[in-house]
């Protein structure tokens, strides 16, 4: 269950999470892409889910994260990126509801590169009843 | 020439239980689901399952291999409806289809068709690009 006063909140996440060229390289091979110049779409879904989990499973949010679903995914890319960028991260609870005993979760997550949002992406995740 | 209705080819990409190792290692996510048979069927699964974000972004490529490269993406969304299936030694298909649903200057909408084994598993499949 999670603590109600927490949805619409903004969480500051990791402050500097520097990007590399080998999981740059790890990722685009699993997917046959052959340009590393620039990280896949859905690379950053990495840090996004593990902010997430950081962040929702506080003892005083609450959520179970051992019987969640991603049940969507979206992103918006306002800039690639590219290994050495440095990015801090936040998370926005953005909706909560409890259907059929299951818990859906809307969470926002944005990257920055200094002052400049890179991507935003938006979860859903469930938590099977 | 581009317009509403133009059809993107198909590609069929065939998934594999490496393939589903070598994304866990890469993306970090390590839920057994995606490597164990024993504890994807002893959660109700019907066996191991691709990572919804795998199939996600063998979708995103084949996006970003018709828009001419991965900086055209502009956004990128899907809804996980069924999983993809993958049972030990076997390869399975992972059918792409899109369709340009509309065109405002220099930006393409694209609805995504994903399936496996013949059943969709992405929902709400889109993605905007500005094409090279």
């Amino acid at each position: 269950m999670l603590a109600p006063d927490s949805v619409g909140r903004t969480f500051a996440g990791a402050d500097s999470i520097t990007i590399s060229q080998s999981e740059i390289d790890a990722f685009a091979a699993v997917i046959g892409e052959a340009n590393t110049d620039i990280a896949p779409p859905t690379f950053t879904i990495r840090i996004s889910l593990d902010q997430f989990q950081n962040i929702l499973t506080k003892p005083e949010i609450g959520l179970d994260w051992s019987r969640l679903v991603h049940g969507d995914q979206k992103f918006e890319i306002f800039s690639p990126v590219k290994a050495g960028d440095s990015l801090s991260c936040s998370a926005t609870i953005e909706s909560y509801r409890v259907a059929a005993g299951n818990e859906i979760v809307s969470v926002r997550s944005d990257l920055h590169r200094g002052a400049e949002l890179v991507i935003s992406s938006w979860s859903t995740l469930v938590v099977r009843a | 020439m581009i317009s509403v209705g133009t059809s993107l080819p198909e590609k069929i990409i065939y998934l594999d239980r490496a393939m589903l190792k070598a994304y866990a290692d890469a993306s970090g996510d390590q839920n057994p689901i995606h490597q164990n048979e024993e504890f994807a069927t002893s959660v109700g699964l019907p066996n191991v399952i691709a990572h919804g974000m795998l199939t996600m972004a063998l979708v995103g490529k084949y996006v970003t291999d018709w828009s001419g490269g991965t900086e055209g993406i502009k956004e990128f969304g899907a809804r996980f409806i069924k999983p993809v299936i993958v049972p030990a030694g076997e390869k399975v298909d992972l059918t792409i289809n899109g369709t340009v649903a509309e065109v405002t200057g220099d930006q393409i909408k694209i609805d995504l068709v994903a399936t496996s084994a013949g059943i969709k598993v992405l929902g709400m499949a889109k993605a905007v690009v500005i094409k090279k």
